[in-house]
């Protein structure tokens, strides 16, 4: 029973990952190195933040020819739970795992800072318990993160809820001052077709304890726990 | 040899931040009428021992397998025979002791 967290070279969110699931919510975690060819023995994985192979080229476009790739498609194919955040979000896209693509901020700038994000879509693995439209504050910190689909594809997501976050002001509303990278409708985080993968570009490994100034990320990492607590009554 | 240069750029209509600072940097220094300006990348591929024809599919392929994004991006490409080519092309010369690497 326990949560896998992928490991790419280059990637830097696993050993924070990692410590919120183990020390912060008690749950067993592992790392998963990116040569791995199964996934074999866990129960959900998390694709972490940072910039995997260098990010060369795009965003994510090598990672998605990790070994351990096949067996993450595979997984989720499954339908097991997959959640990628910020780099892993990209990788998710690249791989087609999840559709749309990732752009340069319009800002140009690198952006690291707290963003509030509305909860569109309540129902999802990811977010039990959570209302719809409710706020919840996470950092980012990402220099691509402008995403981009075409239109069918947004129309999709749309009338499908498949959009689950999007930047929002602090009271919620959506406007172009609260988006951080000129994301195409403030979207901040998808599920896939079947609900089982989720992309976000916040980081909520880093909003998980209060020393760091915010535990809303503890909401939908929790949500990943929730299968194990499940099988283990 | 062929040697493939291969040029991905954004897809009309996707927002390029980049291309919209430079055009108004071109305009500063007073180079009047540039509508606009799209930044993309440029890449230089040199294939061993295809035809044209071949690499031609071949790099195809690998544009839409890897080198562009068909979401956000286009791509087309040039072969050239790569320097070098053709029948009667010098092979480098064996490495000396000294030119292991």
């Amino acid at each position: 029973m326990k949560i896998g967290v992928l490991v790419f070279p280059g990637s830097w969110s696993h050993d924070d990952f990692l410590w919120v699931f183990r020390r912060v919510l008690g749950i067993p975690a592992e790392p998963v190195w990116h040569k791995e060819t199964s996934v074999a023995g866990f129960d959900c994985l998390v694709l972490p933040g940072g910039f995997a192979h260098g990010d060369y080229l795009r965003a994510g476009a090598i990672a998605r020819f990790s070994p351990v790739m096949a067996a993450v498609r595979k997984f989720a194919d499954g339908g097991g739970l997959v959640m990628g955040s910020c780099n892993g979000f990209q990788i998710l896209c690249e791989a087609g795992l999840l559709p749309g693509a990732f752009l340069r901020n319009d800002s140009l700038q690198y952006r690291c800072q707290w963003v509030h994000l509305r909860v569109e879509n309540p129902d999802t693995p990811f977010t039990p318990g959570i209302a719809r439209g409710q706020v919840l504050t996470m950092p980012i910190s990402h220099g691509e993160g402008r995403f981009h689909a075409d239109p069918d594809t947004l129309r999709r997501l749309n009338d499908r809820g498949r959009i689950v976050l999007r930047y929002c002001t602090p009271e919620g509303r959506l406007r172009n001052a609260a988006n951080p990278n000129g994301s195409l409708g403030h979207i901040a985080g998808i599920v896939s077709e079947g609900g089982n993968v989720c992309g976000l570009m916040p980081h909520p490994e880093r909003a998980a304890e209060p020393a760091v100034g915010g535990t809303d990320g503890l909401i939908l990492l929790r949500a990943l726990a929730y299968p194990l607590a499940a099988a283990a009554r | 040899m062929v040697e493939a240069r291969v040029y991905v750029t954004l897809k009309k209509g996707v927002l390029d931040p980049q291309g919209d600072t430079v055009r108004p940097a071109l305009e500063v220094l007073g180079f009047r009428g540039v509508r606009d300006v799209r930044i993309g990348k440029f890449l230089v591929l040199t294939l061993d021992g295809v035809s044209r024809g071949e690499a031609e599919a071949l790099v195809h392929a690998m544009c839409k397998q890897l080198l562009a994004n068909p979401v956000i991006e286009d791509y087309r490409f040039e072969l050239h025979d790569a320097p070098g080519a053709g029948a009667g092309a010098a092979r480098p010369a064996a490495p000396g002791p000294s030119a292991g690497r």
